[in-house]
């Protein structure tokens, strides 16, 4: 397998309240580790995934935060945010726990088009 | 690329995110997606504008089960599976928002 | 065109493992090839064999049993969302095996379209 493709995974999923934001994460670690081209993005809700200061221990689930600061070493580079999510919900960049790439709709829906395969969960 | 939206847009903002952000291409409404392709509520104005600049089509056996098949936008396309098929080989790269 | 299916969630709660069985159906006939169908998050549910519906319902089970059957695709169960959720070997319907996500990330470099259902 040595073709390498464009995957990018569209988040718009808040984190805990479902279970998809974790599984989308596992997912992009192993798509990392198959070698391939590799982006996230953060739209709606999905921006909250990357909320600084996440508590978890008063739900008893784990803080999967972390992992997003880890994806650098996996290589894992391109993080981009789109621009209206982040203003709807009153966030900035220093909200955020990692740095991304903040993009406007159409920005973010150019590069969807230049994308081989869109995971969502 | 082709656009696949799930959700009734009354309820739920996939169809209006998707629209922010396709420039062109093609939208399929699925599933409860379906009322997105219907007169009188009150996306159709967000819907017909978007006519534009995107091709819609929508999968007509969600919309016959939902009862609403007499109630379709002029110009939203009607598609089988197979039709959901051939939209999904003939663009480059898909995408469902869900 | 050779396609791959991922299906998140559990028959019966959505329309998603009916819209993705009826797309394969239709990709089939159309004369694609449907190379496999990756159950991910709930959509593990979609294998167990234990799962008996009413008889005037559809057996979404044993549908894709069937389908994978006539068509030799490869229904694939994550392991670790179906250990979660109680699916193992000893309760898998025909047709599926269980393994790890691997097997998603190379459907989508060896197909040429992967189409995503869910919630």
């Amino acid at each position: 397998m040595s073709e390498v493709k464009k995957f990018m995974f569209v988040n718009r999923k808040a984190p805990y309240g479902t279970i998809y934001a974790l599984e989308s994460l596992e997912v992009v670690l192993i798509t990392a580790a198959f070698d391939q081209d590799v982006s996230l993005a953060f739209l709606d809700d999905g921006v909250y995934q990357l909320k600084k200061s996440q508590q978890t221990k008063g739900i008893e689930t784990k803080n999967f935060s972390p992992t997003y600061r880890a994806l650098e070493g996996y290589d894992v580079e391109k993080l981009y945010v789109e621009k209206e999510s982040l203003e709807a919900r009153g966030l900035t960049e220093e909200d955020l726990l990692v740095d991304v790439t903040v993009l406007s709709s159409k920005e973010m829906g150019a590069l969807m088009d230049e994308q081989d395969v869109v995971l969502s969960f | 690329m082709l656009h696949i939206i799930n959700k009734s847009p009354l309820g739920n903002n996939s169809l209006d995110s998707c629209l922010r952000a396709a420039g062109s291409g093609d939208i399929l409404l699925i599933e409860d997606a379906v009322y997105a392709a219907t007169k009188g509520n009150s996306m159709e104005g967000r819907v017909r504008e978007a006519m534009s600049r995107l091709k819609i089509y929508v999968l007509l056996p969600d919309l016959e089960a939902r009862g609403l098949a007499d109630r379709i936008i002029e110009g939203v396309s009607k598609v089988e599976y197979g039709g959901f098929v051939d939209l999904v080989a003939a663009n480059k790269n898909c995408q469902s928002w869900l | 065109m050779k396609f791959g299916i991922v299906v998140n969630e559990g028959p019966y709660q959505h329309q998603a493992s009916d819209t993705a069985y009826l797309f394969c159906k239709a990709a089939i006939e159309r004369g694609h090839e449907v190379w496999r169908v990756f159950f991910y998050h709930d959509g593990v549910n979609n294998a167990t064999r234990l799962t008996e519906p009413p008889q005037d319902d559809r057996h979404i089970v044993n549908r894709w049993s069937k389908l994978a059957e006539e068509h030799k695709i490869d229904l694939v169960v994550c392991v670790a969302a179906a250990l979660r959720r109680g699916i193992r070997d000893e309760n898998l319907a025909q047709g599926f095996r269980i393994s790890g996500l691997g097997q998603l990330v190379e459907a989508g470099i060896q197909t040429d379209r992967l189409v995503v259902f869910g919630d």
